[in-house]
């Protein structure tokens, strides 16, 4: 993999994107330099702790930021464009277009008072201008996409299932066509059966489509099912990028190692789960140097001074004083 | 499941008219003993008042004459229900041979023409002005509308209305002060409904005045409620225009609470204003309601609260169905 922020074919480029949040007359900064490039039809994971800035870096593309957020720094490209993400009304032509979310549907995503196919054939009208005739086929030829028999498109939300709302959300957020799809926490909700039919079923249409992904969530395996690339997020920065295969097997990032440590596998014969010890950062009060140093059992001296950029090291990006380039020796050591 | 849908909501629809029937059924029973328990013989005081020159053979025959003799239970009670439900509320002590119907009738159009008319526009700006200032939190119009709201919801109606004639009637003289039409005032039809306009002025700016403030706090609370509700980042992630998420998303689920107030106020309308029209001599129900009082006029008192609590209960009833079409979780 090269250096994907200046790969041309890029389908979104992130650039050293900031977004600061005011609270109380206190800024907080949510997310810090945040760089990476999402190909055509990539899967990515954003996975992280609450608090981590998976979320606001996926609303930060998608223009969808509150109003308290600022975007302190850095630019996002979609397909070379420079994107308005901090101005409302100059994202609106591309939302839904280009870039639909698919959100917790089993919560109150769905209008409670309009039924599913009016709200699946919403965007249709008003950002296609399709007839309503014509809106209301393509929203039935979108509800059997997601499997749901046509004939429940007259439903309301609530006399559906939480995994049907959830293909609901699926469906509408197909309905303009976009080639990119955030994902935050789409299975959070749900049970693990349904979780796995809509994991499923989010992965045959991206094949189908020819979607990008980007899948936000704190569940590592659910990023191990569905996505090609996880991007691991810690204290607002990604800490550690790569293929979902290389870094299950051998993850750089100390944080990494632990986050999959936690995971029960069945399989190992590993039955015990290993927390990681300490607690999630505080951004009010950020660590100095490496955010993650006062947990990592591998912290060094720089660690508590210097902040470790995220480099290039192997097929993937890590950001840690452990796995500098010129310091590969010591890898094995930790490793 | 259509068959289903429809069977629900006929059988939820039967079950609201049957709960109406049976509080309507309270309301009139409670009416009757109330008036029983207050103190004072109806008969004496007819006949003879505070004075008591009658005899006591007298006022004890006509008793007998009027039934009140028999017991209270079942014997009055079912009179009274029997009669209530043929229309007959009896005659006015005040108003002698007058029937309490006729009374009421007469007294209803003044009534529903003001507190009508306030309701409808204290409901249109106060709605309005509460779902904009919840819309947009925290700007200019929320608190300008906040802050009047809240001072007009705690300034009592009768003072407001005094104000009012100071001002626009002694002060400025645009409207006359009292009454519902100019003694000697021309005959010609448009003429009178002008003069009958501008009477109406002031008590239902007055009225309109006391209302408005429930109808913008509430309407901004449900409009707040709704904004941050993750439907509406649905809206706004489709790319809505702000107008578009207002109109097709935010306006029904915020119209859901203000339902239910704006029903159960229409049945207040007919219980007039009782200080406004204190106030400005309006011959309304709520000033027939003063003088009832005053005379001791139980069977027109007792009339007034029927038709209340028949119109409240209607009122209700509204709610329950206009909230059904509304809301469709309330259908099932």
């Amino acid at each position: 993999m090269t250096n994907l922020s200046q790969d041309k074919a890029s389908l979104l480029e992130v650039d050293g994107l900031s977004v600061e949040y005011r609270l109380k007359g206190v800024s907080l900064r949510a997310i810090d330099r945040v760089s990476f490039a999402l190909q055509a039809g990539e899967a990515v994971g954003l996975v992280g702790e609450s608090g981590s800035g998976k979320t606001t870096t996926a609303m930060a593309i998608a223009g969808l930021l509150s109003p308290n957020a600022r975007v302190s720094g850095g630019q996002v490209r979609y397909r070379g464009n420079l994107l308005p993400i901090d101005n409302d009304a100059a994202m609106r032509p591309h939302r839904w277009t280009e870039t639909s979310v698919v959100f917790q549907g089993a919560m109150n995503a769905l209008n409670p008072v309009h039924r599913i196919i009016k709200q699946i054939a919403e965007p249709c009208i008003l950002k296609l201008g399709m007839s309503r005739a014509e809106a209301t086929a393509r929203a039935r030829e979108l509800l059997e996409l997601v499997g749901i028999p046509t004939d429940r498109g007259t439903a309301y939300p609530h006399e559906l299932s939480g995994g049907m709302r959830q293909r609901v959300m699926i469906a509408m957020a197909l309905a303009c066509r976009p080639s990119i799809i955030i994902g935050d926490e789409p299975t959070t909700a749900l049970d693990v059966i349904t979780q796995a039919q809509i994991l499923k079923l989010l992965g045959k249409l991206r094949s189908q489509l020819n979607l990008a992904l980007i899948l936000i969530t704190h569940d590592l395996s659910v990023v191990a099912e569905s996505c090609d690339r996880v991007m691991i997020m810690y204290a607002g920065r990604i800490v550690e990028d790569g293929t979902v295969a290389e870094i299950f097997a051998k993850p750089k990032h100390p944080y990494t190692r632990l986050l999959i440590e936690s995971i029960p596998n069945p399989a190992s014969g590993i039955r015990i789960i290993r927390p990681i010890p300490g607690d999630p950062p505080n951004l009010m009060n950020r660590p100095s140097g490496c955010a993650f140093h006062p947990r990592c059992p591998s912290a060094t001296g720089v660690c508590t001074t210097e902040v470790p950029s995220l480099e290039k090291f192997g097929w993937g990006r890590v950001a840690c004083h452990l796995h500098r380039s010129s310091q590969e020796g010591r890898v094995a050591v930790h490793a | 499941m259509a068959g289903n849908a429809q069977e629900g909501r006929t059988s939820r629809i039967g079950n609201v008219l049957i709960r109406a029937a049976i509080t309507l059924s309270m309301v009139a029973t409670l009416n009757f003993v109330l008036f029983r328990v207050i103190p004072g013989d109806p008969a004496a005081l007819l006949l003879g008042g505070a004075r008591m020159s009658v005899s006591a053979e007298r006022i004890e025959a006509q008793r007998q004459n009027w039934g009140l003799d028999r017991p209270l239970f079942p014997d009055q009670i079912l009179d009274y229900l029997s009669a209530t439900l043929h229309g007959d509320l009896g005659y006015s002590f005040k108003f002698r041979g007058r029937l309490v119907s006729d009374l009421i009738w007469e007294r209803l159009p003044a009534t529903i023409a003001l507190v009508g008319l306030a309701q409808l526009i204290a409901m249109l700006c106060g709605v309005m002005l509460g779902l904009y200032a919840g819309w947009r939190r925290g700007g200019a119009v929320d608190r300008i509308a906040m802050g009047a709201s809240l001072a007009l919801y705690s300034t009592p109606s009768f003072w407001l209305a005094m104000v009012l004639v100071v001002i626009f009637s002694t002060a400025l003289g645009w409207f006359p002060g009292y009454g519902i039409y100019s003694p000697g005032a021309s005959i010609g039809s448009t003429d009178k409904i002008l003069d009958y306009l501008r009477h109406l002025a002031l008590p239902v700016a007055a009225v309109a005045l006391g209302l408005i403030g429930q109808y913008v706090v509430v309407a901004r609370a449900a409009m707040s409620d709704v904004v941050t509700e993750d439907y509406m980042v649905t809206a706004r992630a489709k790319g809505l225009t702000n107008g578009q998420m207002l109109m097709r998303h935010a306006f029904r689920n915020a119209m859901l609470p203000l339902v239910t107030l704006i029903t159960l106020n229409l049945g207040y309308v007919v219980a007039g204003a009782i200080t406004v029209e204190a106030v400005f001599a309006w011959p309304g129900i709520g000033g027939l309601t003063v003088e009832a009082l005053n005379a001791r006029d139980y069977p027109v008192l007792q009339g007034i609260f029927l038709l209340l609590g028949v119109s409240i209960v209607a009122a209700n009833l509204l709610a329950d169905l206009a909230y059904g079409i509304l809301d469709p979780r309330i259908r099932q």
